[in-house]
């Protein structure tokens, strides 16, 4: 039996066209800072590969920072922007925020600032304008991501950024989820900083990066060399940068046309497992309206059953999928994204993320339907807690 | 280009050695998985690599426990980790830092951060070798000491500090050791237990693995430095590194740790010979050279020498047939002369006379030999145009200063 991963969220397999681009870096001596031809030619692959990526997301080349993947991003912007030298604070932040820019932010509670997390609408799509109505004039930052990475929700990031404008606080956006799966435009979105993990669209694992505006003044995080003007220094992992904007030039050109195609066999599968299981056994989570749906990404409660068991019936089904977040995985904790939401408390424990990755095609989504199907009966059945409560409901 | 320039500038990063790529493929293209997946089998997968490069990096530093290690992106990052994670929690014992004056900017730019924050940070100075003399350090103590940061081997110069003789002050005194161990893993041997060291930091690319991988080992016994992450989200490395766990790197640093392990004192016996063939060969071809660095005590791969009447920068740059550095590769760029030469005494010409060789593990006998022989013909080009320099007599004050002159 073949596998098939339908966790492109949690982590999405290097495209081998990444790989070969990656090839001579990862074979080649050179370290960018060096003067030598090693170094020069470290350095060029380094400004080429920033020079594509700021087209890409519409930036300039001299806005890339490169970093270690999105966590690391999100950590540098956020402390970089409330400036915990200055004293405490206050910062606004959506609840449905990725792990990374949470813990972060509890971290700035550590050091006394005020956290306001607005609530959202059981669509999981956060309220631009009660977001800005928390803000104090002691606010020094707000946080949205573009992309919900459990229901695929999309947020209203550029609205955030022109109401916050207008107060003078900069908005940071996690955009690990969304950049090569839908047009991002770091310009438009008008925020202040934008961080992206390369391994979330076929890129290696190992490098992210973040977007700062000009203008905008981050305070380093990692303290060391003066690579990349201070703002984040290390050795440049010339392999690994190469790759990143690889990556994100093949998910760009073919862009409209996979989403496009992700639209269709996301919907597809959906279909496929309320037409096998009756479609009051199925609840999606997220917004209804397509342009808030990322294309490749479907959350599904199945109202009593367990959704730890139906994952591991899933894995003996050779179906790799996801209860929410990855690195939240292994902890008993419900997802917060679906806490945040309001989603009643029985469904919680019974949803599963599934997201698509490129290699999705109609006979490989028909057979992971079935098997979805097939593993929702099996735990429904035996599970004598599952069986109960689907008799009580 | 008509071939390569032969490549002497291991201290600055290191071409992977093919086992490493060899080891991380697989993961770059069939296994992979987020090792974060505790649901299905490509993340168990994933975490089972991670665990077993795990155990490969504690095993090289001699770390009793694999637990004891953390990934990072690397030395800088791993640096950060130890200082700004660690010191927080040594607070309530005292707030005194002692270091020494060529630690590489990661150590002392954290270190100076710190200094803004209340830390009182004593920076003591090296001998004519660039050594750290634990003497030094001693003296520096106070009875608000709770921790000494000290490299295991110079950037520059490759001396090699007295670590164990370090650890067992900082021991005695109950103070954590740290040791920015950069240029000295997979090249020297080192045991955490033995030297006494409490925090080490470690980067792959500077021995035949991968650049974006490095690691901070943190004793669990006492005294021990508890970290606080310095990059938070999702719990990944016991709540003390956030981020997806870049797994093929992971096993790249875990095979040149292995390779390290099983091969490096042959290595380092090869690669000094070398080392010391090229010093001899130019050194019998010109005059008026220097050894930066401790005649003995110092990295096998390592050559720093002052070329008098010549500058280094302009030396370097003549020599398109050579990879070498005028300085460490990270403040290349910056016209300062290095830190680490004037910390040991040497005035600013002298300094900016220097050129670093660093020989590897993939040098020939041949590509020695060729070094030798277009370092002297681009030494002697330049001085034909110095006035300074009376045709290989050292005659001014500028030439005193050599204490190696010609055999």
């Amino acid at each position: 039996m073949r596998h098939i991963y339908l966790d492109h969220n949690a982590t999405s397999p290097l495209d081998p066209a990444v790989l070969d681009a990656m090839r001579p870096h990862l074979l080649a001596a050179g370290n960018a800072e060096s003067r030598h031809a090693f170094g020069r030619s470290a350095r060029r692959a380094v400004d080429a590969a920033r020079a594509s990526v700021a087209s890409i997301l519409n930036a300039d080349p001299s806005e890339v920072v490169f970093t270690s993947g999105g966590t690391e991003a999100d950590n540098l912007a956020i402390f970089g922007l409330a400036e915990v030298g200055d004293g405490p604070r206050h910062v606004v932040v959506s609840p449905l925020e990725h792990p990374a820019v949470d813990a972060a932010i509890d971290r700035l509670q550590l050091f006394r600032f005020a956290v306001d997390r607005p609530k959202v609408g059981l669509d999981g799509v956060a309220d631009p304008e009660s977001m800005v109505a928390a803000m104090t004039s002691k606010t020094c930052l707000a946080a949205l991501m573009l992309a919900n990475n459990e229901t695929g929700a999309i947020q209203p990031v550029a609205k955030l950024a022109s109401l916050a404008a207008a107060k003078g606080v900069p908005v940071h956006c996690d955009a690990a989820q969304a950049v090569g799966r839908i047009e991002v435009d770091f310009r438009a979105l008008g925020v202040a900083t934008l961080a992206a993990s390369a391994h979330k669209f076929q890129g290696p694992a190992g490098v992210g990066l973040l977007l700062v505006r000009r203008g905008v003044r981050l305070d380093p995080w990692i303290v060391g060399g003066g690579q990349q003007r201070g703002v984040r220094p290390g050795t440049m992992p010339v392999g690994l940068i190469v790759g990143l904007a690889r990556a994100l030039e093949i998910r760009h050109e073919r862009l409209i046309e996979q989403a496009q195609r992700w639209r269709s066999l996301r919907d597809r599968l959906e279909t496929l497992i309320r037409a096998r299981l009756g479609t009051d056994r199925v609840v999606r989570h997220g917004p209804t309206d397509e342009a808030l749906r990322l294309p490749q990404t479907l959350n599904l409660a199945f109202p009593g059953v367990d959704g730890d068991a139906l994952l591991m019936q899933l894995d003996v089904a050779e179906v790799a999928a996801s209860l929410g977040s990855a690195c939240a995985s292994g902890s008993t904790r419900p997802s917060p994204t679906l806490v945040a939401m309001g989603v009643p408390r029985m469904l919680l424990r019974s949803s599963v993320r599934f997201s698509l990755g490129p290699e999705a095609n109609q006979d490989l989504i028909d057979d992971a339907g079935r098997r979805i199907a097939d593993a929702v009966d099996h735990v429904s059945k035996f599970d004598p807690d599952s069986a109960a409560a689907l008799a009580s409901t | 280009m008509t071939s390569a320039p032969i490549y002497l500038d291991n201290h600055a990063t290191t071409r992977p050695d093919p086992r490493v790529l060899e080891a991380m493929w697989p993961y770059f293209t069939t296994i992979y998985g987020n090792a974060a997946s505790a649901s299905h089998r490509f993340g168990w997968e994933a975490s089972e690599a991670v665990e077993k490069a795990r155990e490969q990096v504690a095993a090289l530093l001699g770390a009793e426990d694999p637990r004891e290690i953390i990934f990072t992106s690397g030395a800088s990052e791993a640096n950060n980790l130890a200082l700004k994670g660690g010191l927080p929690s040594l607070r309530r014992k005292g707030n005194h830092v002692i270091t020494s004056a060529v630690e590489h900017k990661s150590v002392l730019g954290a270190l100076r951060r710190l200094g803004q924050e209340g830390w009182e940070v004593t920076v003591v100075p090296v001998d004519e070798f660039g050594q750290v003399r634990v003497e030094a350090v001693e003296a520096a103590m106070t009875e608000r000491t709770v921790l000494v940061s000290v490299m295991a081997a110079n950037n520059e110069v490759g001396t090699i500090n007295p670590l164990g003789a370090i650890g067992a002050l900082c021991r005695d005194r109950g103070v954590v050791l740290h040791s920015d161990a950069t240029q000295a893993v997979g090249k020297v041997p080192l045991s955490v237990v033995s030297d006494g060291v409490g925090l080490l930091a470690l980067t792959a690319h500077k021995f035949y693995g991968p650049k974006g991988i490095g690691a901070l080992y943190a004793r669990r016994g006492e005294p021990r430095a508890r970290l606080t992450a310095q990059i938070d989200g999702g719990g990944h490395e016991r709540g003390l590194r956030g981020g997806t766990l870049a797994v093929p790197l992971i096993v790249g640093l875990g095979a040149a740790c292995e390779i390290a392990r099983r091969e490096g004192l042959a290595e380092a016996a090869r690669v000094a010979c070398l080392r010391d063939r090229l010093h001899a060969g130019i050194a019998s071809r010109v005059d008026t050279i220097r050894l930066n660095g401790h005649p003995t005590e110092r990295l096998a791969g390592n050559l720093n020498l002052s070329f008098g009447y010549v500058d280094g920068e302009a030396l370097m740059m003549s020599m398109r047939e050579i990879a070498v550095s005028s300085g460490s590769a990270c403040t290349s760029a910056n016209p300062e002369p290095s830190h680490v030469l004037t910390a040991m005494g040497l005035d600013e010409d002298l300094a900016r006379a220097s050129l670093r060789f660093g020989v590897g593990r993939f040098n020939t006998e041949g590509e020695i030999d060729a070094a030798v022989e277009v370092v002297a013909t681009a030494v002697a080009r330049l001085r034909a145009h110095s006035a300074a320099y009376g045709g290989g007599v050292a005659t001014s004050v500028h030439g005193e200063r050599f204490d190696e002159a010609v055999q």
